[in-house]
């Protein structure tokens, strides 16, 4: 991505528009390798105001926190960009790191909320004005802040990969016979368990309480509060859903996760930056192909390499094939919600289990692909592959999705469990980050693929999927609209795969990244999907940040099931579609 | 089935009259109890991460689970025999696995289906993962990968039927006197708490704090 190195003219001018508009309280960041601005804490709501409303750039993407140890300071990162297309903003603000604090942008950006509590909780960065600042990932009591870069897990070896026992010398030890405890856990010194009060959901409670009163203060009935999951066949994994009750209309809903918050961002800052990459199959693991997509721009944009011609169409096929595959699960899973015990799931499974036998071919693993690489991809299409693809997507899957399609959509029952179901207004579904199907189905055209052009999508034509009623069934509906038009792209790609190679350069173990920072984004089948990368010129990432939609699209979910029934928060929550590896990361 | 074929049932040394061959059959107590439990076990429907998705797609047509008798799959551990731990396993989640585990009726078996599972796997090192489910339940077979294939998680699963084949009605624990002590549940502290570590814990913290010794350590092991 060689050509966003230099700044267009439209950058140049926006340069102009911020700075002389704030001047002293907005600076151009003149880090080598970093773009965006600086913003005064203090001003942040104003200049966040200014940008929304003056310049457009009214979708918050991405908002994480970077520790900056050897400067003793922390900053937060903001990634905002239009709906109407276009390329992005980036703005930060500075804060020393202990008694770090800045005020919240939740007035100005209402997604803000969980990616600010995400940001407290790993980086113990306060937000002045954030209305639940609760930990969302890790439990309250918790020790310290992990992601900071002076906390160390207990099973800590070394700041970087490759560890010095496993090579090149290569004196192996388990970890676990170095812990008192012969175990992954350490304690505070003093720390005295007799004394401890273990966290009891308290402030959860509290917090859904809030909600509560603020909906119906004036009503005198009893409030029921029901807990689903983490383990519940309906949550579609480990999370879990506090709802308060009056009868079965749902008052206050809250969700909490972290159930398989698996530590990816600290494990990415130790790992180099290829050693990554099978990590990002781990994230939203119905869609690995995808992941691997995202990381491999993020970080070619910083080393600004790019890869040849048949790689480029090879990534589109992958992610394109990974898209129906996630969406036709989706739909079966979404039936399975709806009560259709598992009929119509067999039915979408039949045809994953053909579009991984592809996968299998081609990276030797059905589900965790590890297939891209920095330029290029890992392997070319094995023999007799190519013909495969072609079969599927100019014969079987087109006849497969219209015949879904006839058995589902104007079934009784799913039409009256679904219209008109948990609505999100395109308003709302800006504000508060939707992305993805979530966001197309409330009426928003926006898709990445076609409002900031990556890979080779810009040859492609296809049209961008949208509907305009922002129920459940629309979100149902969404999806078969977006295989539909994925196979056009597919017919395409597979018709013009050029011959040639598939790896820019020779293939590496270690890649030289130049330091500075870069944000890559995919329209992953859930929605954006970005991943933050701060290089410093070393082996590691010194920070690796992944957007995922799955984790931000909750944002709205309380918003979508307030006043509908119980039994519709299983359903709405099938139609966000949601993989919590992602969501928990 | 193999094993409910004439010649093996009546391979218990009685002779049975030629009249009533066909229509009586002898065997042991054992075996007609086994076979029963190990052609019925309803798994525990409960995904934890990336390897319940092949579970899933071992329980779907292609790899057809319910060849086994074992396509029940209940979202109540009370009416579950075996519990498929299919993912990691973060501190977060283990105190109602634990919890899980205690509610589900013995006999009770559990199987760890992936690296994670069996010992952390790609993500051991994280502050908020369990390196292995065994450290808190007792596993009956560990499948590896990452994640293992639908055919290597049937390996598993008929590897835990020949368990269940040599397991013996006079022996077992479930039929022993006394009760069965369920597992203490694992509390959120500064860290996650086993109850059981309790005394250790006390006295690491007394002496120096954790995270000291491991520098120590580490420093030691590069040294
Ligand atoms: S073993 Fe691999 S596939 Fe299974 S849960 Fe762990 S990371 Fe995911």
């Amino acid at each position: 991505m060689t050509e966003q190195l230099a700044p267009s003219v439209e950058e140049l001018a926006r340069v102009d528009e911020l700075t002389t508009r704030f001047p002293e309280v907005v600076t151009p960041d003149t880090r080598k390798g970093y773009e965006g601005y600086i913003v005064r804490p203090e001003n942040l709501i104003e200049v966040a105001t200014y940008i929304r409303d003056e310049m457009g750039y009214d979708f918050l993407a991405n908002l994480c926190g970077v520790d900056y140890l050897p400067e003793n300071k922390m900053e937060v990162v903001y990634n905002v960009f239009r709906t109407t297309g276009g390329r992005g903003l980036t703005f930060k603000v500075q804060t020393p790191r202990d008694s770090s604090s800045v005020p919240s942008l939740t007035p100005v950006y209402p997604g803000a909320d969980f990616q600010e509590r995400e940001t407290w909780d790993l980086l113990g960065i306060r937000f002045e004005g954030h209305p639940d600042l609760r930990r969302i990932l890790m439990w309250e009591g918790f020790n310290g802040h992990p992601l900071r870069k002076d906390w160390r897990e207990p099973f800590f070896e070394e700041e970087g990969k490759p560890f010095k026992s496993r090579w090149p010398e290569g004196h192996v030890y388990r970890i676990e016979d170095k812990n008192p405890f012969a175990n992954n856990v350490a304690y505070p010194e003093g720390f005295d368990p007799d004394q401890w009060e273990p966290e009891n959901d308290a402030r959860l409670y509290e917090s859904l309480r809030r909600s509560v009163k603020e909906l119906y203060s004036d009503l005198d009935t009893e409030i029921i509060m029901v807990n689903m999951g983490p383990q519940h066949p309906s949550t579609h994994g480990v999370f879990r859903i506090a709802v308060a009750l009056d009868g079965e209309t749902v008052l206050a809903l809250k969700p909490v996760m972290g159930y398989l918050h698996r530590n990816h961002e600290k494990i990415g800052e130790r790992n180099t930056f290829l050693q990554n990459m099978p990590f990002t199959d781990r994230l939203d693991y119905l869609s690995s192909m995808s992941n691997n997509f995202g990381y491999a721009l993020a970080v070619e944009k910083l080393m600004g390499v790019k890869p040849p011609e048949r790689a480029e169409y090879l990534r589109v096929i992958m992610a394109e094939l990974t898209r129906i595959s996630n969406h036709i699960f989706a739909i079966g899973m979404f039936l399975n919600d709806l009560g259709a015990y598992f009929t119509p799931a067999l039915y979408a499974i039949e045809e994953r289990e053909l579009i991984l036998d592809i996968f299998e071919a081609v990276s030797g693993s059905r589900m965790m692909c590890n297939y891209f690489r920095f330029g290029g991809v890992a392997r070319d299409l094995p023999e007799g592959v190519y013909d495969k693809i072609y079969k599927l997507v100019y014969d079987r899957l087109p006849r497969r999705i219209d015949e879904l399609d006839l058995y589902l959509t104007n079934n009784e029952i799913v039409r009256s469990r679904t219209e008109g179901v948990g609505v999100l207004t395109p308003e709302q579904a800006i504000a508060f980050s939707e992305a993805g199907p979530v966001l197309r189905a409330s009426g928003v055209p926006y898709d990445i693929r076609r409002a900031d052009p990556y890979s080779i999508y810009d040859r492609f034509d296809f049209d961008v999927a949208v509907r305009y009623h922002g129920d459940t069934y629309d979100r149902y509906l969404i999806r078969i609209d977006e295989m539909r038009q994925s196979i056009r792209i597919l017919q395409q790609a597979v018709r013009d795969l050029p011959e040639g190679p598939i790896q820019e350069g020779k293939p590496q173990y270690q890649v030289r990244v130049p330091a500075g920072e870069a944000y890559g984004r995919v329209e992953g089948p859930k929605g954006e999907l970005g991943y933050y990368v701060v290089s410093n010129g070393k082996p590691n990432p010194w920070r690796y940040h992944v957007r995922a939609p799955s984790f931000i699209n909750l944002n709205a979910y309380e918003t979508m099931c307030v006043g509908n029934k119980i039994a519709d928060v299983v359903a709405i929550l099938g139609s966000i579609d949601i993989v919590l590896g992602e969501t928990d990361r | 089935m193999s094993d409910m074929k004439q010649e093996n049932i009546n391979s218990t040394h009685y002779d049975i009259p030629l009249e009533l061959q066909n229509q009586v059959a002898i065997t042991t107590l054992d075996k007609i109890y086994n076979w029963g439990r190990r052609s019925s076990v309803w798994p525990l429907m409960f995904g934890l991460a990336c390897c319940a998705i092949e579970m899933i797609c071992t329980a779907a047509s292609r790899y057809d689970l319910a060849r086994f008798g074992m396509e029940i799959m209940r979202p109540s551990p009370r009416q579950a025999d075996l519990m498929i731990v299919s993912g990691t396993v973060t501190k977060k989640m283990i105190p109602q696995i634990v919890r899980l585990y205690n509610q589900m009726p013995e006999p009770k078996y559990v199987l760890a289906m992936g690296a994670c599972a069996s010992g952390g796997g790609p993500f051991k090192e994280g502050y908020n993962v369990v390196s292995g489910v065994d450290r808190y339940v007792p596993v009956d077979v560990y499948v590896p990968g990452c994640p293992p294939t639908p055919q290597a998680l049937l390996h598993g699963l008929i590897t835990l039927q020949r368990k269940i084949d040599a397991q013996s009605i006079k022996d077992v624990r479930w039929y022993r006197k006394g009760e069965i002590a369920e597992i203490p549940i694992p509390v959120y502290g500064p860290d996650l708490i086993d109850p059981r570590q309790i005394e250790i814990i006390k006295q690491q913290t007394r002496q120096q704090p954790a995270a000291e010794q491991m520098e120590a350590a580490s420093a030691e092991a590069q040294a």
